[in-house]
């Protein structure tokens, strides 16, 4: 506790007025105040997104484009305002460049099966780098089975940033995608996405950006990144699990195949042959998630009135915070010290598995996730099987970072290798 | 003390970090007979069981890998509570201790296998506690893809 008091070792963090919005937050786990930092997996949900998605059941629910009836016209129109909400949250240029999907992963795989699929043949070549989530790597790797293409990776440096240089190296006339993450989830390595798009566009390929990780924790805009596809998932963003995005550059949509056949996604359909709908229809076939999307709305509307300056400020004061506080921890080492990074705080307790300390630290009522973290091949690359991972939101503060270095250090008494400092 | 805290002490026995820190039977085999390969993709836990079985009596064994101190002890332990049995007697311990984690224990003396006892208050944990059984069980039937949890 000592550790986190002292402020030479630890600067000041600061607090979001955000804790009541949060009703979660107030449920003892294991007798204990629940101490989330586990929001990379998923964010708890403000009130306001929790009513929004109950309020559209109560008041607002038929399904969309399909009724004459004014209830049906209703919901369609909240579906619609959803997707022009996102529209301006990411800065796209119009509102049918937006789909939803279940997530992020959904997001990419539809880019595999429509752009992908259409688009490349046998020694074509799609680059990701070492830090990716399982979600961005595994599509490509199918994508490749189906098609002959060839997957490349870009390395990640000792402190887990891919170096442009390597990445750059990495580029050539025949690569025809590049699929990079925004934010490490597993490291919180914010990658210059910006400069590696237009590095990528300049030999001609097309960029495709997972932004699972970042569009709760920066200002993200399709404008200033370039970037082609972007996808990310409504639950790490405040919002329902079951609804994501894929934002695709108008052009690019409008040559791609439709992926899943059914409803909604059709112009005329006979047995001969059906004809599909423009995007974003054609893209979202079947009753989609309607009060997903409305309640993304909300979630999207929660976080702007909150402020991205305001968040961004806020969790970068408590990224120093924890980090300053966790390495003043004996036999504790971080795992990804990119310069630029967000949120996310990856490390290793000697002589403590990551799955025992989860165990422990959750046994204090402290939520982390210990493991992999869905990117094995980044794992690899720093010779451990996984670390644990604080990762953080809103609502987090010195509090919640005291509460985590007093159970590892707890944990660090059972296990019998606690060192004073 | 809460009833937390007296779980987790049920867990973190003295003999589990006993065996995590200093396993027993921990190297692998060149003559083995029989061997497996276990993975737990939750948490990253893998290991590799070594057998040599002589007329239908576990004559030695041995384990490889890395995983969490439950993981490791649990192997460890496992080692030591086979050796010298028969096939089908490890085969039905195997079931009893699957039973003891997870359902209603079953009539028996489990030896210093019953440390693990703990493990049934944390059913997150139970599969790093069953990883070691689980590869023993595809090495004795020859399974060859590595032994899941699941
Ligand atoms: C960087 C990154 N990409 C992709 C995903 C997959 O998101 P989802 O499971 O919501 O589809 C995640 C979340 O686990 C992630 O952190």
């Amino acid at each position: 506790m000592n550790t986190v008091a002292d402020p030479l070792r630890a600067p000041a963090a600061t607090r979001l007025p955000v804790a009541d919005d949060f009703p979660i937050l107030a449920r003892p786990v294991h007798g204990r105040r629940l101490v989330y930092l586990d929001n990379g997996a998923t964010t708890q949900k403000p009130t306001a997104v929790i009513e929004a998605e109950a309020r559209f059941y109560r008041e607002s629910n038929a399904n969309i484009h399909r009724g004459v009836h004014w209830l049906s016209q209703h919901a369609t129109e909240l579906y619609d305002a959803a997707r022009a909400t996102v529209q301006r949250f990411i800065g796209a240029a119009r509102a049918d460049e937006i789909i939803f999907t279940r997530g992020t992963t959904e997001a990419i795989n539809l880019v595999a099966n429509t752009w992908g699929r259409k688009q490349l043949t046998a020694g074509d070549e799609i680059l990701i780098t070492t830090l990716e989530h399982h979600s961005n790597i595994v599509p490509w790797q199918m994508l490749c089975e189906q098609t002959g293409a060839v997957l490349k990776v870009a390395p990640v440096n000792e402190i887990g940033e891919v170096e442009l240089d390597s990445f750059d190296a990495l580029l050539s006339p025949r690569t025809r995608l590049v699929a990079i993450t925004h934010i490490s989830n597993a490291l919180g390595t914010v990658n210059p996405v910006a400069e590696m798009v237009a590095h990528a566009h300049a030999v001609g390929a097309v960029v495709l950006v997972d932004g699972a990780q970042a569009v709760a924790h920066q200002a993200v805009d399709m404008q200033a990144l370039g970037c082609d596809f972007y996808a990310f998932s409504g639950h790490k963003l405040y919002g329902p699990t079951g609804i994501g995005v894929l934002y695709g550059r108008a052009e690019l949509l409008a040559d791609m195949p439709p992926w899943q056949g059914g409803g909604d996604m059709i112009r005329t359909v006979s047995f001969e042959r059906s004809t599909y709908a423009e995007a974003p229809q054609r893209f979202e076939a079947g009753t989609p998630n309607i009060a997903g999307a409305v309640a993304l709305a909300a979630a999207i509307d929660y976080v702007q009135a909150l402020g991205m300056d305001r968040i961004v400020a806020h969790e970068h004061a408590l990224l120093e915070h924890a980090t300053a506080a966790l390495s003043a921890i004996p036999g504790l080492r971080m795992v990804g010290t990119a310069a630029h990074k967000a949120g996310i705080l990856s490390f290793m307790i000697e002589h403590i598995h990551p799955h025992d300390l989860g165990t422990i630290l959750d046994s204090e009522g402290v939520a982390i996730r210990a493991g992999h973290h869905c990117a094995m091949p980044l794992m690899t690359r720093f010779g451990i099987p996984g670390t644990a991972r604080a990762s953080l939101a809103v609502y987090n503060d010195d509090t919640d970072i005291a509460a985590l270095v007093t159970a590892i250090e707890k944990a660090q008494t059972l296990f019998g290798t606690r060192k004073r400092p | 003390m809460s009833a937390m805290d007296g779980n987790l002490r049920e867990l973190y026995q003295e003999v589990i970090f006993d065996h995590n820190r200093q396993p027993r039977n921990f190297h692998d085999m060149p003559e083995a007979d029989h061997h497996a390969d276990g993975h737990n993709p939750l948490c990253g836990d893998q290991l590799t069981v070594y057998l040599r079985i002589n007329n239908d009596v576990i004559e030695d064994v041995s384990f490889v890998g890395h995983g969490c101190a439950i993981s490791t002890a649990s192997a460890s332990l496992m080692t030591e509570a086979v050796k010298g049995k028969t096939v089908a007697e490890v085969e039905a311990l195997f079931k009893d201790f699957h039973a003891l984690l997870t359902e209603t224990p079953p009539e028996r003396d489990f030896g210093k296998l019953a440390v693990l006892t703990g493990v049934r208050e944390f059913p997150a944990r139970v599969k790093c506690a069953t990883l070691a059984w689980h590869t023993l069980h595809n090495a004795l039937i020859g399974d060859h893809d590595p032994a899941r949890t699941e």
